[in-house]
């Protein structure tokens, strides 16, 4: 058996033993240029679970998602979504990238952008329709941007365009909401503001997994996290994972000890 | 002047609208990625791929042609993406070096087999002929529904028709998939819109258009026309649709000012040449571009405010 055919293999296993996770990884690694960047992680998120994804800058953790969704190629591993390999799983998967990522003074209204979530849903060859106006109209109000319609995305401020952001994944009408740092630059009304969207998706039973810089608020935000530093280092509920040994290991000295144990004891 | 304008303007006139339009769609989206000198490093890789189909078929025909061109393209982006990966290069340094091997392969390609007895022109190759784009048989706008006359039209003018006609459905049909994967494609990518796969039809778009704008405008100045119009209109409007429509009314006009300013503009002025039809329409294009930058609604500065 050739190695691409074991590699099918081992996606159908993890699949069958995590039929339930949303988003399931194993022995994911990944190199830029032959250097790794994230080395052999495994990563099975429970269903219904709101997931913190920390560690140090330069650790892979955006490159562990990206990874995971297929956007960036890897090296080995195996990644499943609701027990089903990645392809057959995407429209139940909704990615919101780093907002620095892409250029706003692209020619676009807030409802153009919101309107790229339903591309699935209009389909190949398809245009939209006013019933797809609608939704995306819909999923502005829901991120308190419904005034903001047609604007054009480069007259925002940054915690408008997360909303935007936010909007166009609410549009996906996903299962899994996978977010790359959603709260970096954006004031704290916003913060506040997309903390309750996503608590309200968490309730509806929505799984929500974001790359997270500031560790004071992991506990509030978070009910599960995944601490790495290019190696998984710990995972698991914040209660469990979430300490002062375990931060050390994935901080080192970047952080005084007496502020990751203030962190993790509060 | 209407007869003899129906004879040695009209089909000028119509061939460089159409070039100007093929190449501005498509342009619209390389400027927005950024990547608006990809129209003159194409019409350097698209040489081998002429060469390639002139070695294969023997003549000089256009379709064999814009055929090569196309699979030169596709050949570049794949070598493009194969550096890539293979040799962690930036994708600047990776499109410099394949754009420039593949024109050396092509010059190399040319003098190995003999072909080199084919005449290339090169002022012609560098800015164009519209002006003996004429029809012959176009003696009055008659000849507008004589079939005899209308079968003795250069035949750049059914290929340019047919080429835009291409470009126009490319765009309209992946609309989203080309909207979505220039704006955003790490998002383009999560929802399976496969960016990599749209922007290679972009680059084959482009070397088709390039390359059918080539015989009215030259290798130089199709360049301006990928660039100017769509740059022009995006300082017209910030929505992606009334950009593409602002880009064809700025191509169209430039390409009818240009011939029409290239060929008479010397008499008004009392002169008795007549000036570069294809330098003309990049000159206007250039002016509009300008004007768009002063005075344009969207320009930067104005969508700030706003």
């Amino acid at each position: 058996m050739n190695a691409p055919v074991l590699m099918a293999e081992a996606g159908r296993r993890l699949g069958a033993d995590h039929p339930e996770s949303p988003l399931a990884i194993a022995g994911l690694t990944v190199a830029y240029g032959g250097k790794p960047v994230v080395v052999s992680v495994d990563l099975v998120t429970p269903p219904g679970a709101m997931l913190a994804v920390i560690g140090p800058n330069g650790a892979g953790k955006s490159t562990l998602l990206k990874a995971a969704l297929g956007i960036v190629p890897r090296v080995s591993g195996e990644v499943t979504a609701f027990g089903q390999p990645l392809r057959e799983a995407r429209r139940r998967i909704a990615y919101v990238p780093q907002r620095a990522s892409v250029d706003w003074e692209f020619p676009a209204t807030v409802l153009d952008v919101v309107m790229m979530g339903l591309y699935r849903e209009i389909g190949l060859l398809r245009f939209a329709g006013k019933r797809h106006r609608e939704r995306a109209a819909e999923c502005l109000r829901r991120v308190g941007m419904q005034d903001f319609a047609d604007r054009q995305i480069g007259q925002l401020s940054g915690g408008q365009q997360q909303r935007v952001f936010l909007a166009r994944a609410l549009a996906q009408g996903a299962g899994l909401y996978v977010m790359d740092e959603p709260f970096a630059g954006v004031d704290a009304a916003t913060e506040r503001a997309i903390v309750e969207v996503l608590k309200d998706l968490n309730r509806a039973g929505r799984t929500i997994l974001c790359v997270h810089h500031d560790l004071s608020t992991v506990k509030d935000y978070f009910t599960h996290v995944l601490i790495m530093n290019v190696r998984r280092i710990a995972d698991g509920p914040v209660a469990a994972a979430f300490t002062p040994e375990n931060l050390q290991a994935a901080y080192g000295g970047r952080l005084a000890p007496a502020q990751i144990g203030g962190i993790a004891a509060e | 002047m209407t007869d003899s304008f129906v004879q040695l303007s009209l089909t000028p006139i119509l061939i460089g609208v159409l070039a100007s339009c093929a190449c501005a769609l498509p342009g619209n989206f390389l400027v927005l990625r950024r990547q608006s000198l990809m129209g003159d490093a194409i019409s350097h890789v698209a040489f081998p791929g002429i060469v390639a189909a002139f070695l294969l078929t023997g003549t000089l025909a256009a379709w064999p042609m814009l055929i090569g061109a196309a699979g030169a393209a596709i050949v570049a982006v794949g070598l493009i993406e194969l550096i890539r990966r293979l040799g962690n290069i930036d994708p600047g340094a990776a499109m410099g070096v394949v754009f420039t091997t593949m024109f050396a392969a092509g010059v190399l390609l040319l003098e190995q087999t003999g072909a080199r007895n084919v005449h290339l022109d090169v002022e012609h190759a560098l800015y164009g002929n519209l002006e003996s784009l004429i029809w012959l048989k176009g003696t009055s706008w008659a000849a507008l529904t004589d079939p005899e006359a209308l079968a003795a039209l250069p035949p750049q003018l059914g290929r340019l028709a047919l080429v835009l006609l291409a470009v126009a459905a490319f765009t309209a049909a992946f609309w989203k998939e080309l909207l979505i994967g220039t704006f955003d494609p790490t998002f383009a990518a999560s929802v399976g819109a496969r960016p990599g796969l749209v922007s290679a039809g972009l680059v084959v778009t482009v070397a088709v258009a390039a390359v059918a704008a080539f015989d009215a405008v030259g290798s130089i100045i199709v360049i301006a026309m990928f660039i100017c119009p769509a740059a022009s209109a995006r300082m017209m409007t910030d929505r992606m649709g009334p950009q593409i429509g602002w880009s064809l009314v700025f191509a169209a006009l430039a390409a009818v000012m240009g011939f029409v300013l290239a060929a008479y503009g010397p008499l008004w002025l009392g002169g008795r040449h007549s000036l570069s039809a294809a330098g003309m329409i990049a000159a206007v294009s250039g002016a509009i571009l300008a004007g768009a930058a002063l005075c344009g609604p969207r320009r930067k500065g104005t969508r700030a405010a706003a």
